[in-house]
Protein backbone atom coordinates (compact mmCIF):
# COMPACT_ATOMS: atom_id res chain seq x y z
CA UNK A 1 0.00 0.00 0.00
CA UNK A 2 1.00 3.73 -0.84
CA UNK A 3 0.65 6.89 1.03
CA UNK A 4 -0.01 9.76 -1.62
CA UNK A 5 0.50 13.12 -0.17
CA UNK A 6 -0.74 16.58 -2.02
CA UNK A 7 -0.21 20.43 -0.71
CA UNK A 8 -2.25 21.88 -3.75
CA UNK A 9 -4.00 25.12 -3.53
CA UNK A 10 -7.51 25.38 -2.02
CA UNK A 11 -9.01 25.70 -4.75
CA UNK A 12 -8.27 23.03 -6.11
CA UNK A 13 -9.27 20.78 -3.79
CA UNK A 14 -13.19 20.04 -5.55
CA UNK A 15 -11.10 19.03 -8.84
CA UNK A 16 -8.91 16.75 -7.10
CA UNK A 17 -11.30 15.09 -5.18
CA UNK A 18 -13.85 14.81 -8.46
CA UNK A 19 -10.62 13.04 -10.57
CA UNK A 20 -9.38 10.79 -7.27
CA UNK A 21 -13.33 9.33 -6.91
CA UNK A 22 -13.92 8.73 -10.80
CA UNK A 23 -10.62 6.70 -10.17
CA UNK A 24 -12.09 4.28 -7.76
CA UNK A 25 -10.37 6.16 -4.50
CA UNK A 26 -12.50 5.13 -1.71
CA UNK A 27 -11.25 7.41 0.99
CA UNK A 28 -9.29 10.80 0.96
CA UNK A 29 -8.42 12.82 4.06
CA UNK A 30 -7.68 17.00 3.93
CA UNK A 31 -6.92 19.55 5.83
CA UNK A 32 -6.15 23.39 5.95
CA UNK A 33 -2.32 24.30 6.17
CA UNK A 34 0.11 26.85 5.35
CA UNK A 35 3.27 26.70 3.92
CA UNK A 36 5.30 28.32 1.11
CA UNK A 37 8.03 26.82 -1.36
CA UNK A 38 9.47 28.95 -4.02
CA UNK A 39 5.94 30.88 -4.36
CA UNK A 40 6.91 34.41 -2.29
CA UNK A 41 3.74 35.82 0.29
CA UNK A 42 2.06 38.73 -0.07
CA UNK A 43 1.68 42.14 1.53
CA UNK A 44 -0.90 43.08 4.09
CA UNK A 45 -1.99 46.58 5.72
CA UNK A 46 -2.98 47.20 8.86
CA UNK A 47 -3.10 51.05 9.81
CA UNK A 48 -0.41 52.17 7.30
CA UNK A 49 2.00 49.74 8.41
CA UNK A 50 3.39 47.15 5.93
CA UNK A 51 3.68 43.33 7.00
CA UNK A 52 5.26 41.10 4.42
CA UNK A 53 2.90 37.43 5.06
CA UNK A 54 5.29 33.99 4.37
CA UNK A 55 2.54 31.60 4.96
CA UNK A 56 0.39 31.07 2.00
CA UNK A 57 -2.91 28.91 2.55
CA UNK A 58 -2.76 25.35 1.24
CA UNK A 59 -4.53 21.82 1.74
CA UNK A 60 -3.16 19.05 2.37
CA UNK A 61 -4.93 16.07 1.26
CA UNK A 62 -3.93 12.55 2.11
CA UNK A 63 -4.90 8.68 0.37
CA UNK A 64 -3.88 5.43 0.93
CA UNK A 65 -4.19 2.97 -2.06
CA UNK A 66 -3.14 -0.54 -3.52
CA UNK A 67 0.48 -0.09 -4.85
CA UNK A 68 -0.74 -0.37 -8.33
CA UNK A 69 -3.68 1.99 -8.32
CA UNK A 70 -0.76 4.38 -6.33
CA UNK A 71 0.63 5.97 -10.28
CA UNK A 72 -2.64 6.74 -11.58
CA UNK A 73 -3.51 8.20 -8.20
CA UNK A 74 -0.44 10.48 -8.81
CA UNK A 75 -1.12 11.56 -12.46
CA UNK A 76 -4.18 12.26 -11.13
CA UNK A 77 -3.80 14.42 -8.86
CA UNK A 78 -0.77 16.68 -10.63
CA UNK A 79 -3.26 17.07 -13.61
CA UNK A 80 -6.15 17.98 -11.55
CA UNK A 81 -4.10 20.16 -9.17
CA UNK A 82 -1.70 21.83 -12.01
CA UNK A 83 -2.67 25.45 -12.37
CA UNK A 84 0.59 26.63 -14.32
CA UNK A 85 0.99 29.04 -12.02
CA UNK A 86 3.73 29.04 -9.13
CA UNK A 87 2.44 27.87 -6.11
CA UNK A 88 0.87 24.95 -7.54
CA UNK A 89 1.71 22.68 -4.93
CA UNK A 90 4.08 19.15 -4.89
CA UNK A 91 3.14 15.13 -4.62
CA UNK A 92 5.15 12.46 -2.18
CA UNK A 93 4.21 8.85 -2.11
CA UNK A 94 5.36 6.74 0.81
CA UNK A 95 5.52 3.10 1.83
CA UNK A 96 2.27 2.40 4.37
CA UNK A 97 3.14 -0.47 6.84
CA UNK A 98 0.08 -1.58 8.07
CA UNK A 99 -3.56 -0.34 7.64
CA UNK A 100 -6.40 -1.33 9.91
CA UNK A 101 -10.39 -0.51 9.43
CA UNK A 102 -11.08 0.67 13.00
CA UNK A 103 -15.35 -1.15 12.58
CA UNK A 104 -14.71 -4.14 11.26
CA UNK A 105 -11.03 -4.79 12.33
CA UNK A 106 -9.90 -5.85 8.96
CA UNK A 107 -6.34 -5.72 7.94
CA UNK A 108 -3.91 -4.84 5.07
CA UNK A 109 -5.24 -4.04 1.63
CA UNK A 110 -8.69 -4.82 2.35
CA UNK A 111 -8.91 -1.91 5.19
CA UNK A 112 -8.39 0.33 2.29
CA UNK B 1 -41.72 66.70 39.81
CA UNK B 2 -41.28 70.28 38.62
CA UNK B 3 -40.32 71.12 34.61
CA UNK B 4 -39.63 67.16 33.89
CA UNK B 5 -40.31 67.21 30.36
CA UNK B 6 -41.34 64.14 28.40
CA UNK B 7 -39.39 64.34 25.20
CA UNK B 8 -35.73 65.61 27.28
CA UNK B 9 -36.19 62.11 29.37
CA UNK B 10 -37.29 59.70 26.57
CA UNK B 11 -34.13 60.94 24.90
CA UNK B 12 -31.62 61.02 27.58
CA UNK B 13 -32.87 57.52 28.24
CA UNK B 14 -32.51 55.95 24.89
CA UNK B 15 -29.30 57.90 24.25
CA UNK B 16 -27.81 56.25 27.79
CA UNK B 17 -28.57 52.90 26.28
CA UNK B 18 -26.93 54.17 22.81
CA UNK B 19 -23.81 54.99 25.09
CA UNK B 20 -23.78 51.76 27.21
CA UNK B 21 -23.94 49.73 23.75
CA UNK B 22 -20.37 51.35 22.49
CA UNK B 23 -18.59 49.97 25.44
CA UNK B 24 -19.16 46.11 24.14
CA UNK B 25 -18.92 48.04 20.54
CA UNK B 26 -15.55 48.94 21.71
CA UNK B 27 -14.89 45.65 23.18
CA UNK B 28 -15.07 44.14 19.94
CA UNK B 29 -13.65 46.66 17.95
CA UNK B 30 -10.53 45.94 20.43
CA UNK B 31 -10.44 42.45 20.52
CA UNK B 32 -11.03 41.39 16.94
CA UNK B 33 -7.43 43.76 16.38
CA UNK B 34 -5.49 41.28 18.62
CA UNK B 35 -4.25 38.20 17.98
CA UNK B 36 -6.94 35.14 19.37
CA UNK B 37 -4.63 34.25 22.17
CA UNK B 38 -5.96 37.30 23.52
CA UNK B 39 -9.21 38.22 22.60
CA UNK B 40 -10.73 37.72 25.35
CA UNK B 41 -9.45 39.36 28.31
CA UNK B 42 -9.02 42.08 25.62
CA UNK B 43 -12.76 42.22 25.49
CA UNK B 44 -13.21 41.73 29.69
CA UNK B 45 -10.81 44.34 29.77
CA UNK B 46 -14.23 46.64 28.59
CA UNK B 47 -16.93 44.79 30.37
CA UNK B 48 -15.41 44.13 33.56
CA UNK B 49 -15.51 48.40 33.40
CA UNK B 50 -19.84 47.95 33.19
CA UNK B 51 -19.60 45.94 36.39
CA UNK B 52 -17.27 47.87 38.28
CA UNK B 53 -17.65 51.49 37.64
CA UNK B 54 -21.64 51.14 37.51
CA UNK B 55 -20.95 50.33 41.65
CA UNK B 56 -18.46 53.12 42.41
CA UNK B 57 -20.84 55.62 40.13
CA UNK B 58 -23.81 54.67 42.38
CA UNK B 59 -21.60 54.97 45.73
CA UNK B 60 -19.70 57.71 44.76
CA UNK B 61 -18.41 58.61 41.09
CA UNK B 62 -22.06 60.36 40.29
CA UNK B 63 -21.67 62.76 43.71
CA UNK B 64 -18.35 63.43 43.28
CA UNK B 65 -18.90 64.62 39.83
CA UNK B 66 -22.35 66.43 39.81
CA UNK B 67 -22.60 67.16 43.46
CA UNK B 68 -22.67 70.86 44.53
CA UNK B 69 -19.04 72.08 43.60
CA UNK B 70 -16.81 72.25 46.41
CA UNK B 71 -14.34 75.24 45.45
CA UNK B 72 -14.09 74.73 41.50
CA UNK B 73 -12.43 71.25 42.21
CA UNK B 74 -14.93 68.23 43.34
CA UNK B 75 -18.22 67.83 44.30
CA UNK B 76 -19.91 67.29 47.34
CA UNK B 77 -21.02 64.13 48.96
CA UNK B 78 -25.25 65.12 48.85
CA UNK B 79 -25.55 62.13 46.52
CA UNK B 80 -23.15 59.69 48.12
CA UNK B 81 -24.79 56.38 47.84
CA UNK B 82 -27.49 57.86 44.76
CA UNK B 83 -29.08 59.00 47.85
CA UNK B 84 -31.46 62.23 47.18
CA UNK B 85 -31.42 61.09 44.30
CA UNK B 86 -35.20 59.71 43.30
CA UNK B 87 -37.58 62.83 42.70
CA UNK B 88 -34.52 65.43 42.54
CA UNK B 89 -33.81 67.22 39.76
CA UNK B 90 -29.88 68.34 38.92
CA UNK B 91 -29.27 71.76 37.48
CA UNK B 92 -26.97 70.86 34.61
CA UNK B 93 -30.12 69.00 33.37
CA UNK B 94 -33.11 70.95 34.57
CA UNK B 95 -35.82 69.20 32.35
CA UNK B 96 -35.46 65.44 32.71
CA UNK B 97 -35.59 63.56 36.56
CA UNK B 98 -32.37 63.13 38.18
CA UNK B 99 -32.24 59.44 37.56
CA UNK B 100 -32.27 59.49 33.75
CA UNK B 101 -29.25 61.77 34.46
CA UNK B 102 -27.36 59.52 36.72
CA UNK B 103 -27.75 56.86 34.36
CA UNK B 104 -26.73 58.64 31.63
CA UNK B 105 -23.57 60.00 32.90
CA UNK B 106 -22.88 56.80 33.84
CA UNK B 107 -22.41 54.97 31.01
CA UNK B 108 -19.80 57.86 29.56
CA UNK B 109 -17.98 57.09 33.47
CA UNK B 110 -17.94 53.45 31.99
CA UNK B 111 -16.91 53.76 28.34
CA UNK B 112 -13.76 56.16 29.29
CA UNK B 113 -11.55 53.74 31.18
CA UNK B 114 -12.53 50.92 29.02
CA UNK B 115 -11.01 53.22 25.85
CA UNK B 116 -6.90 52.92 27.68
CA UNK B 117 -7.50 49.37 27.29
CA UNK B 118 -6.39 49.40 23.95
CA UNK B 119 -2.38 50.45 24.82
CA UNK B 120 -1.80 47.80 27.77
CA UNK B 121 -3.32 45.13 25.43
CA UNK B 122 -2.23 41.73 25.52
CA UNK B 123 -0.03 42.50 28.78
CA UNK B 124 -1.66 43.81 31.66
CA UNK B 125 -2.84 41.46 34.34
CA UNK B 126 -6.82 41.30 34.53
CA UNK B 127 -6.25 42.15 38.29
CA UNK B 128 -3.99 45.01 37.83
CA UNK B 129 -6.26 46.36 35.35
CA UNK B 130 -9.27 45.97 37.66
CA UNK B 131 -7.79 48.03 40.56
CA UNK B 132 -6.56 50.50 38.44
CA UNK B 133 -9.69 51.19 37.08
CA UNK B 134 -11.59 51.22 40.17
CA UNK B 135 -9.40 54.21 41.46
CA UNK B 136 -8.92 56.26 37.72
CA UNK B 137 -12.90 56.13 37.90
CA UNK B 138 -12.76 57.71 41.15
CA UNK B 139 -9.39 59.96 40.80
CA UNK B 140 -9.18 61.14 37.01
CA UNK B 141 -12.46 60.19 35.52
CA UNK B 142 -15.19 61.98 38.69
CA UNK B 143 -12.94 64.58 39.05
CA UNK B 144 -12.38 66.04 35.79
CA UNK B 145 -15.85 65.43 35.10
CA UNK B 146 -16.41 68.37 37.66
CA UNK B 147 -14.34 70.29 36.34
CA UNK B 148 -16.02 70.47 32.76
CA UNK B 149 -19.44 70.17 33.53
CA UNK B 150 -20.09 69.99 37.19
CA UNK B 151 -19.33 73.61 37.65
CA UNK B 152 -15.66 73.14 38.26
CA UNK B 153 -12.22 75.45 37.05
CA UNK B 154 -12.48 74.62 33.94
CA UNK B 155 -15.85 75.18 33.07
CA UNK B 156 -15.49 78.38 35.20
CA UNK B 157 -12.11 79.40 33.19
CA UNK B 158 -13.99 79.16 29.72
CA UNK B 159 -13.40 75.45 28.00
CA UNK B 160 -16.42 74.58 25.87
CA UNK B 161 -16.57 70.11 25.39
CA UNK B 162 -19.77 69.51 24.41
CA UNK B 163 -19.26 65.43 24.77
CA UNK B 164 -16.55 64.82 26.76
CA UNK B 165 -13.44 65.05 24.71
CA UNK B 166 -11.76 65.96 27.45
CA UNK B 167 -13.53 64.54 30.19
CA UNK B 168 -13.40 60.70 28.05
CA UNK B 169 -10.72 60.83 25.46
CA UNK B 170 -7.94 63.18 26.42
CA UNK B 171 -8.17 61.45 29.60
CA UNK B 172 -7.93 58.02 27.99
CA UNK B 173 -5.10 58.68 25.97
CA UNK B 174 -3.16 60.20 28.84
CA UNK B 175 -3.57 57.38 30.74
CA UNK B 176 -2.75 55.15 28.08
CA UNK B 177 0.74 57.21 27.69
CA UNK B 178 1.35 56.59 31.81
CA UNK B 179 0.29 52.82 30.97
CA UNK B 180 2.32 52.10 28.09
CA UNK B 181 5.54 53.63 29.49
CA UNK B 182 5.14 52.18 32.93
CA UNK B 183 3.87 48.51 31.26
CA UNK B 184 6.35 48.27 28.38
CA UNK B 185 6.17 46.59 25.36
CA UNK B 186 5.01 43.27 24.60
CA UNK B 187 7.07 40.20 24.22
CA UNK B 188 8.54 40.35 20.74
CA UNK B 189 7.84 43.70 20.43
CA UNK B 190 9.61 44.80 17.06
CA UNK B 191 10.69 41.92 16.23
CA UNK B 192 7.41 39.74 15.47
CA UNK B 193 4.63 40.63 13.58
CA UNK B 194 1.46 40.94 15.48
CA UNK B 195 -2.05 41.26 13.29
CA UNK B 196 -5.83 41.66 14.07
CA UNK B 197 -6.90 37.78 13.84
CA UNK B 198 -10.74 38.99 13.23
CA UNK B 199 -10.84 42.07 11.18
CA UNK B 200 -14.66 41.68 10.95
CA UNK B 201 -15.20 41.62 14.47
CA UNK B 202 -13.50 44.86 14.65
CA UNK B 203 -15.74 46.22 11.76
CA UNK B 204 -18.88 44.88 13.80
CA UNK B 205 -17.43 47.12 16.95
CA UNK B 206 -16.75 50.54 14.75
CA UNK B 207 -20.59 49.87 13.33
CA UNK B 208 -21.75 49.49 17.12
CA UNK B 209 -19.36 52.62 17.97
CA UNK B 210 -20.92 54.67 15.14
CA UNK B 211 -24.70 54.16 16.07
CA UNK B 212 -23.79 54.51 20.01
CA UNK B 213 -21.81 57.73 19.29
CA UNK B 214 -25.45 59.52 18.07
CA UNK B 215 -26.12 58.74 21.95
CA UNK B 216 -22.66 60.14 23.09
CA UNK B 217 -22.72 63.29 20.90
CA UNK B 218 -26.92 63.75 20.69
CA UNK B 219 -27.70 63.22 24.20
CA UNK B 220 -25.17 65.55 25.25
CA UNK B 221 -27.64 68.45 24.80
CA UNK B 222 -29.49 67.07 27.92
CA UNK B 223 -32.50 67.68 25.78
CA UNK B 224 -34.62 66.48 22.71
CA UNK B 225 -34.10 70.00 20.75
CA UNK B 226 -32.64 71.68 17.85
CA UNK B 227 -29.02 71.23 19.21
CA UNK B 228 -29.30 67.44 20.09
CA UNK B 229 -30.45 67.46 15.92
CA UNK B 230 -27.35 69.35 15.41
CA UNK B 231 -25.12 67.26 17.55
CA UNK B 232 -26.57 64.03 15.92
CA UNK B 233 -26.16 65.08 12.18
CA UNK B 234 -22.70 66.69 13.20
CA UNK B 235 -21.55 63.24 14.29
CA UNK B 236 -22.10 61.67 11.29
CA UNK B 237 -21.04 63.87 9.32
CA UNK B 238 -17.76 63.88 10.88
CA UNK B 239 -17.65 59.93 10.70
CA UNK B 240 -18.08 59.78 6.73
CA UNK B 241 -15.90 62.74 6.35
CA UNK B 242 -13.12 60.70 8.45
CA UNK B 243 -13.69 57.55 7.12
CA UNK B 244 -13.15 59.20 3.79
CA UNK B 245 -10.56 61.08 4.42
CA UNK B 246 -8.52 58.47 6.11
CA UNK B 247 -9.16 56.12 2.93
CA UNK B 248 -8.05 58.06 0.88
CA UNK B 249 -5.10 59.11 2.24
CA UNK B 250 -4.13 55.57 2.87
CA UNK B 251 -4.90 54.15 -0.35
CA UNK B 252 -1.82 57.31 -1.22
CA UNK B 253 0.25 56.79 1.29
CA UNK B 254 0.38 52.58 1.63
CA UNK B 255 -0.90 51.44 -1.66
CA UNK B 256 -4.61 50.26 -0.59
CA UNK B 257 -8.03 51.75 1.16
CA UNK B 258 -8.25 49.07 3.84
CA UNK B 259 -11.55 48.05 6.36
CA UNK B 260 -9.16 48.45 9.79
CA UNK B 261 -8.58 52.04 7.92
CA UNK B 262 -12.43 52.80 6.65
CA UNK B 263 -13.41 51.56 10.78
CA UNK B 264 -10.72 53.76 11.99
CA UNK B 265 -11.33 56.40 9.89
CA UNK B 266 -14.46 56.92 11.25
CA UNK B 267 -13.92 56.11 14.78
CA UNK B 268 -11.43 59.12 14.19
CA UNK B 269 -13.92 61.71 12.92
CA UNK B 270 -16.13 60.65 15.83
CA UNK B 271 -13.70 61.59 18.32
CA UNK B 272 -12.87 64.77 16.65
CA UNK B 273 -16.49 65.78 16.42
CA UNK B 274 -17.11 64.80 19.96
CA UNK B 275 -16.21 68.45 21.79
CA UNK B 276 -17.48 70.17 18.74
CA UNK B 277 -20.96 68.56 18.03
CA UNK B 278 -23.61 70.74 19.52
CA UNK B 279 -21.11 74.20 18.59
CA UNK B 280 -20.67 74.17 14.65
CA UNK B 281 -22.51 73.49 11.73
CA UNK B 282 -22.61 70.98 9.15
CA UNK B 283 -20.02 72.78 7.23
CA UNK B 284 -17.52 72.58 10.03
CA UNK B 285 -18.28 69.02 10.73
CA UNK B 286 -17.55 67.53 7.88
CA UNK B 287 -14.28 69.62 7.58
CA UNK B 288 -13.60 68.23 11.35
CA UNK B 289 -13.92 65.00 9.99
CA UNK B 290 -12.03 65.57 6.90
CA UNK B 291 -8.95 66.80 8.97
CA UNK B 292 -9.04 64.86 12.17
CA UNK B 293 -9.24 61.56 10.03
CA UNK B 294 -6.05 62.31 8.14
CA UNK B 295 -4.35 63.66 11.43
CA UNK B 296 -5.16 60.60 12.95
CA UNK B 297 -3.55 58.36 9.91
CA UNK B 298 -0.26 59.52 10.89
CA UNK B 299 -0.90 60.00 14.54
CA UNK B 300 -0.58 56.08 14.37
CA UNK B 301 2.25 56.21 12.81
CA UNK B 302 4.02 57.95 15.77
CA UNK B 303 4.03 54.83 18.14
CA UNK B 304 6.53 53.63 15.49
CA UNK B 305 8.50 56.38 14.92
CA UNK B 306 9.22 56.49 18.57
CA UNK B 307 9.66 53.11 20.04
CA UNK B 308 6.39 52.43 22.69
CA UNK B 309 4.03 50.14 22.23
CA UNK B 310 0.45 51.41 22.04
CA UNK B 311 -0.94 48.29 20.96
CA UNK B 312 -4.06 49.56 19.51
CA UNK B 313 -3.35 53.05 18.85
CA UNK B 314 -5.34 55.03 21.66
CA UNK B 315 -2.31 57.96 21.58
CA UNK B 316 -2.94 57.91 17.56
CA UNK B 317 -6.91 57.93 17.70
CA UNK B 318 -7.69 59.52 21.13
CA UNK B 319 -4.83 61.49 21.88
CA UNK B 320 -4.28 63.33 18.27
CA UNK B 321 -7.68 63.22 17.37
CA UNK B 322 -9.05 64.53 20.63
CA UNK B 323 -6.44 67.30 20.59
CA UNK B 324 -7.38 68.04 17.24
CA UNK B 325 -10.69 68.50 17.85
CA UNK B 326 -10.15 70.65 20.77
CA UNK B 327 -8.75 72.93 18.83
CA UNK B 328 -10.79 72.91 15.84
CA UNK B 329 -13.61 73.22 18.17
CA UNK B 330 -11.70 76.45 19.48
CA UNK B 331 -11.77 77.41 15.40
CA UNK B 332 -15.58 76.60 14.56
CA UNK B 333 -17.74 77.13 17.50
CA UNK B 334 -20.15 79.94 16.82
CA UNK B 335 -23.00 80.86 19.04
CA UNK B 336 -25.62 80.97 15.70
CA UNK B 337 -25.44 77.21 16.29
CA UNK B 338 -25.66 77.28 19.92
CA UNK B 339 -26.29 80.39 21.83
CA UNK B 340 -25.45 78.75 25.48
CA UNK B 341 -21.81 77.72 23.51
CA UNK B 342 -19.15 80.35 22.76
CA UNK B 343 -17.52 81.89 20.03
CA UNK B 344 -14.29 80.51 18.65
CA UNK B 345 -11.49 81.72 15.98
CA UNK B 346 -13.85 82.10 13.10
CA UNK B 347 -16.25 83.75 14.89
CA UNK B 348 -14.18 86.45 16.04
CA UNK B 349 -12.97 84.96 19.61
CA UNK B 350 -9.44 84.09 19.12
CA UNK B 351 -9.31 83.45 23.00
CA UNK B 352 -11.73 79.94 22.82
CA UNK B 353 -8.65 78.17 21.44
CA UNK B 354 -6.59 78.95 24.49
CA UNK B 355 -9.11 77.93 26.87
CA UNK B 356 -9.48 74.81 24.35
CA UNK B 357 -6.09 74.30 24.92
CA UNK B 358 -6.28 74.37 28.48
CA UNK B 359 -8.82 71.74 28.83
CA UNK B 360 -6.19 69.60 26.80
CA UNK B 361 -2.98 69.98 29.35
CA UNK B 362 -5.32 69.61 32.20
CA UNK B 363 -7.22 66.32 31.01
CA UNK B 364 -3.74 64.88 29.41
CA UNK B 365 -1.58 66.23 32.04
CA UNK B 366 -3.52 65.01 35.42
CA UNK B 367 -4.62 61.86 34.14
CA UNK B 368 -1.40 60.90 32.87
CA UNK B 369 -0.04 61.79 36.09
CA UNK B 370 -2.41 59.81 38.34
CA UNK B 371 -2.01 57.07 36.04
CA UNK B 372 1.57 56.89 36.35
CA UNK B 373 1.57 57.03 39.88
CA UNK B 374 -1.29 54.58 40.64
CA UNK B 375 0.52 51.66 38.14
CA UNK B 376 3.66 52.16 39.55
CA UNK B 377 1.86 51.43 43.11
CA UNK B 378 0.61 48.68 41.35
CA UNK B 379 3.07 47.27 39.78
CA UNK B 380 5.49 47.50 43.37
CA UNK B 381 2.15 45.68 45.04
CA UNK B 382 0.31 42.42 43.33
CA UNK B 383 2.10 43.10 39.47
CA UNK B 384 1.36 44.97 36.60
CA UNK B 385 2.26 42.79 33.86
CA UNK B 386 1.06 38.72 33.08
CA UNK B 387 4.23 36.52 33.41
CA UNK B 388 6.47 35.76 30.35
CA UNK B 389 5.13 32.20 30.17
CA UNK B 390 1.56 33.31 30.24
CA UNK B 391 2.09 36.21 27.35
CA UNK B 392 3.62 33.70 25.16
CA UNK B 393 -0.23 31.04 25.66
CA UNK B 394 -2.66 34.00 26.23
CA UNK B 395 -3.83 35.98 28.72
CA UNK B 396 -7.07 34.16 27.78
CA UNK B 397 -5.79 31.17 29.60
CA UNK B 398 -3.90 32.81 32.15
CA UNK B 399 -6.32 35.39 33.20
CA UNK B 400 -9.59 33.45 32.33
CA UNK B 401 -8.95 29.96 32.17
CA UNK B 402 -10.74 29.98 28.67
CA UNK B 403 -10.09 29.87 24.97
CA UNK B 404 -12.17 31.96 22.44
CA UNK B 405 -12.03 29.55 19.62
CA UNK B 406 -12.11 25.97 20.06
CA UNK B 407 -12.30 24.32 16.72
CA UNK B 408 -14.90 21.29 18.03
Amino acid sequence: MKKIEAIIKPHMLDDVKATLTALGVQGLTAYEVKGFGRQKGHTEIYRGNEYTIDFVPKTKIEVVVDDDLAPRVEDAIVEAARTGKIGDGKVFTYDVESAIRIRTGERGPEAV
Amino acid sequence: MPNVNPGDTSWLLASAALVLFMTPGLALFYGGMVRSKNVLSTIMYSVIAMGVVTILWALLGYTLAFGPDVGGVIGRLDFAGLRNVFGAVTPYAPTVPMPAFVAYQCMFAIISPALISGAFAERMTFRAWVLMLAVWSLAVYAPMAHWVWGGGWLQQLGVIDFAGETVIHLTSAGAALACVLVIGKRRGHGAEEYHPHNLPMTLLGAGILWFGWFGFNGGSALASNGIAANAFLATHLAAAAGMLSWLVVEAWHAGKPTTLGAASGAVAGLVGITPAAGFVGPGAAIAIGLVVGAACYFGVSMKSKLGYDDALDVLGIHGVGGVSGMILTGVFATVAVNAAGKNGLLAGNPALLGSELVGVVAAFGYSFLVTFVVLKVIEKTVGLRAEPDAELSGLDLSEHAETAYIWQ
